[in-house]
C-alpha cells in the first residue's frame, strides 16, 4: 500500500487526476479551486501531458470538448460561476458523446457571492444550465480520500459511457487538509492506443479510414429524435447502474437526516449529538446526485416522524429529498447560505423542531 | 521546558499546510500566558480558509492583539489587503510579535514590505516543517521549499520548527521521523532545530520515544484552528 501524505483537497484531487492517466487540462483562476489550476500547471508537463490556461471559463470547457473529442483524457475544474459558464459546454459535450471530467468546487451564489462554501449549484449541477436532454453523471464525495478513489472511476464511467462526469464538492473539502492515500499511476494511453481504445476519436485517418465527424447539429428531426432516444437510454442503464449512497441507523431512527459532501460529516456530529440526548437520528447520504439514491427512501422506517435536507443552500436537494419521500414523511430543511457554514447544534436544533421536543 | 528566548520578533513561514497558523496561534497564546504583551499578525494573503483571524475573539480574550486585513471582512476578501497597523507592534520595543506569513515562497513575499523591521538582531525567522507533506518529505524537497522563502523575502531562516503530522493519524513516530529529517536539514543548513511540536493527546506516547535525543524539545500544541467535525 502507498503511504499516507498530508495534502489539501485540491492538489489531491490534481494528483488523482493525474495518477488516472488525465494528460490534459484547461482552466480559468477562481477561488476556491486554484490550487487546481496552479498543480496542473506545475505538474502535467512532467508527465507529457499539457496544461494550458484559457482566456476565461468559455474557452477553458470549448478547448477541453476540442482535446477529448481527439481523445485526450481530459480534467476540467472551476467554482460556482465558472462552471456556470461552462453550462453550453455541457450540453455540447453529452450530445456528442465526449468523456470529460469535471471538478467543480463549490463557492457561495448567486453570483460572483463569496469564495466561502456553498452547496447552491445542486440544480446547477443535477438539472444543468445547458439546453437539451442531456444529464451530468455528478458524485459528491464527502472526504478527500473518497474524492481522490473516485477520480480514476470518474474518469472510467465518462468513457464507458461517452459522457461526461462531475465531481461536486464544496469549497471546504477543496481547501482542508487531510492525511490520504493517493492511487497507484494508471499509464496514459497514447498514440495508436488512442484510436484502438477510441474509434470515434478524432484521431486522422491517415488516408485509411473514413472521417470521424462529432457533431451536434442533426437537420432531420427523425435523426435528432432517434440521437435523444439514444441517449436517453444511457441514462436509463445510468440510474439501474451509478445509484452510490451510504445510510446510517436508519433502523432506530425518529428522524432521518439527508446530506451530501462536507455538510454529511457535520450532520454526522449533529447525530451523535442528539444521541446524547436520547433521540436516534439516521443519515442518508447520496454519494451520486445524478442519479439520485430515491430507492434508499423505501427503506426509511414508517415510524420516523421528520426528514430533514441539511444543504448550504436554501433548498435545492430537498425537492429530490420529497420525491424520494413520496409524502410518507413531513420534510424540512437545515441549513445555513452566505458562506456559513452550518455548525452541529444549528441541525441538532432543528431537528428537536422537527420533533416537536423543546430544546 | 520552552524558554521562549527566541527574537522578539518571530516571523513564522512555510509551506502550505505545515501547520504555520496552528504553531503561531500557539506560540502567540503562550507567550500572552507568561503575562507578555503579545501581537499575532495573519499576513496570510494566499490561502482563503482556515486563516488565524478566525479563532480572533478566542485570541483577543487570552490577551493576544490580533491583526489582520484592512477592511474588516475578515474571511470573505479574495484578495485581501494588509492592514498598515500591523506596524504598530513591530515597532513597539515592548511587544512580542507572530507574524504568520502565508504558505510557500509566493505567501512568503509579502513580508518584504515589512523588511525595514526584520533587523536580525530583533527577529528570528521560523521555518515550519511537516514532513508529512509530500513536497517537504525528502531532504532535497524540504532544502528546496526552504530556498524559494529564502530567496523571496531576501531573509535567512534562523530556526526550524518539527511539525510533522496527519492530523487525527499522527502518530508519536511521526514526530520522531519529522525530527530526524529537520535534524538533517539543521545540519545541512547550519540552522538550530528549534522545537519539535507534538498535540498535547500525544505526549505521553512520545516522550520515552525521544530520551535518547537530548536536543529534542517538545513544544506541545492545542489545536485551535480545526473543527472537530472535520475529523471524523
Amino acid at each position: 500500500m502507498n503511504e499516507k501524505v498530508l495534502m489539501k483537497g485540491n492538489e489531491a484531487f490534481a494528483e488523482a487526476a493525474i495518477r488516472s492517466g488525465c494528460r490534459y487540462y484547461f482552466g480559468y483562476p477562481i477561488t476556491p479551486q486554484n490550487e487546481i489550476t496552479e498543480y496542473m500547471s506545475r505538474e502535467l508537463a512532467k508527465h507529457g501531458g499539457s496544461f494550458v490556461q484559457a482566456e476565461s471559463e468559455i474557452a477553458a470547457i470549448n478547448m477541453a470538448y476540442g482535446g477529448a473529442a481527439a481523445g485526450g483524457k481530459v480534467l476540467i475544474s472551476s467554482s460556482s460561476p465558472g462552471i456556470a459558464l461552462m453550462q453550453e459546454g455541457f450540453s455540447f459535450l453529452c450530445s456528442t458523446e465526449i468523456p470529460l471530467v469535471i471538478l467543480s468546487v463549490s463557492r457561495g451564489g448567486p453570483g460572483v457571492g463569496t469564495i466561502q462554501p456553498g452547496q447552491a449549484d445542486y440544480y446547477q449541477s443535477t438539472r444543468g444550465g445547458g439546453n437539451g436532454d442531456y444529464h451530468l453523471f455528478v458524485f459528491a464525495p464527502s472526504s478527500i480520500q473518497e474524492a481522490v478513489d473516485m477520480m480514476a472511476r470518474a474518469f472510467d464511467i465518462a468513457e464507458e459511457y461517452r459522457n461526461p462526469v462531475m465531481i461536486y464538492v464544496d469549497g471546504v473539502l477543496g481547501q482542508m487538509m487531510e492525511p490520504v492515500v493517493l492511487p497507484k499511476p494508471i499509464p496514459a494511453v497514447s498514440g495508436d492506443e488512442i484510436s484502438k481504445l477510441r474509434p470515434w476519436a478524432m484521431t486522422g485517418t491517415d488516408g485509411k479510414r473514413e472521417h470521424n465527424v462529432i457533431k451536434s447539429l442533426y437537420l432531420k428531426p427523425e435523426e435528432l429524435e432517434a440521437r435523444i432516444l439514444d441517449m436517453d437510454q444511457k441514462y436509463q442503464k445510468a440510474k439501474k447502474e451509478l445509484v452510490l449512497c451510504k445510510t446510517e441507523g436508519l433502523e432506530e431512527a425518529e428522524v432521518v437526516f439527508v446530506a451530501y459532501g462536507s455538510t454529511a460529516r457535520i450532520t454526522e456530529e449533529a447525530v451523535d449529538l442528539l444521541a446524547e440526548e436520547g433521540i436516534q437520528a439516521g443519515l442518508i447520504r447520496p454519494v451520486s446526485l445524478w442519479p439520485f439514491p430515491y430507492d434508499v427512501f423505501d427503506q426509511i422506517p414508517d415510524t420516523v416522524k421528520a426528514v430533514i435536507s441539511v444543504e448550504l443552500s436554501m433548498g435545492q436537494m430537498i425537492d429530490d429529498v420529497k420525491i424520494g419521500c413520496k409524502g410518507r414523511f413531513p420534510v424540512s430543511l437545515s441549513g445555513r447560505v452566505g458562506g456559513i457554514l452550518i455548525t452541529p447544534p444549528e441541525i441538532a436544533a432543528d431537528a428537536k423542531k422537527a420533533l416537536g421536543v423543546r430544546a | 521546558m520552552l524558554a521562549f528566548d527566541d527574537k522578539r520578533i518571530r516571523v513564522v513561514v512555510g509551506h502550505y499546510g505545515s501547520g504555520k497558523t496552528e504553531f503561531s496561534v500557539n506560540y502567540a497564546l503562550k507567550l500572552a500566558e507568561q503575562g507578555k504583551k503579545t501581537a499575532l499578525a495573519d499576513l496570510d494573503i494566499a490561502n482563503p480558509y482556515f486563516r488565524s483571524r478566525e479563532r480572533q475573539d478566542l485570541l483577543e480574550e487570552q490577551g493576544v492583539r490580533v491583526y489582520s486585513n484592512t477592511f474588516g471582512y475578515d474571511i470573505t476578501a479574495d484578495l485581501p489587503a494588509i492592514t498598515a497597523a500591523i506596524r504598530g507592534p513591530l515597532e513597539d520595543p515592548l511587544c512580542h510579535s507572530v507574524i504568520d506569513a502565508g504558505g510557500d515562497h509566493l505567501g512568503a513575499r509579502i513580508l518584504i514590505q515589512f523588511d525595514r523591521y526584520f533587523d536580525p538582531a530583533d527577529c528570528d525567522f521560523f521555518c515550519v516543517v511537516n514532513g508529512r507533506r509530500p513536497e517537504t518529505s525528502t531532504l532535497g524537497g524540504a532544502m528546496n521549499h526552504i530556498f524559494r522563502i529564502e530567496k523571496e523575502t531576501g531573509r535567512n531562516i534562523t530556526g526550524l520548527i518539527n511539525n510533522t503530522h496527519l492530523l487525527k493519524e499522527t502518530g508519536a513516530e511521526d514526530v520522531v521521523r519529522g525530527y530526524h529529517l529537520c535534524t538533517e536539514l539543521s545540519s545541512r543548513l547550519g540552522v538550530p532545530l528549534k522545537y519539535n511540536c507534538c498535540v498535547q493527546t500525544l505526549l505521553e506516547e512520545l516522550r520515552p520515544k525521544t530520551v535518547q535525543y537530548q536536543d529534542f524539545h517538545i513544544f506541545p500544541m492545542r489545536l485551535y484552528m480545526r473543527d472537530s467535525w472535520l475529523d471524523r
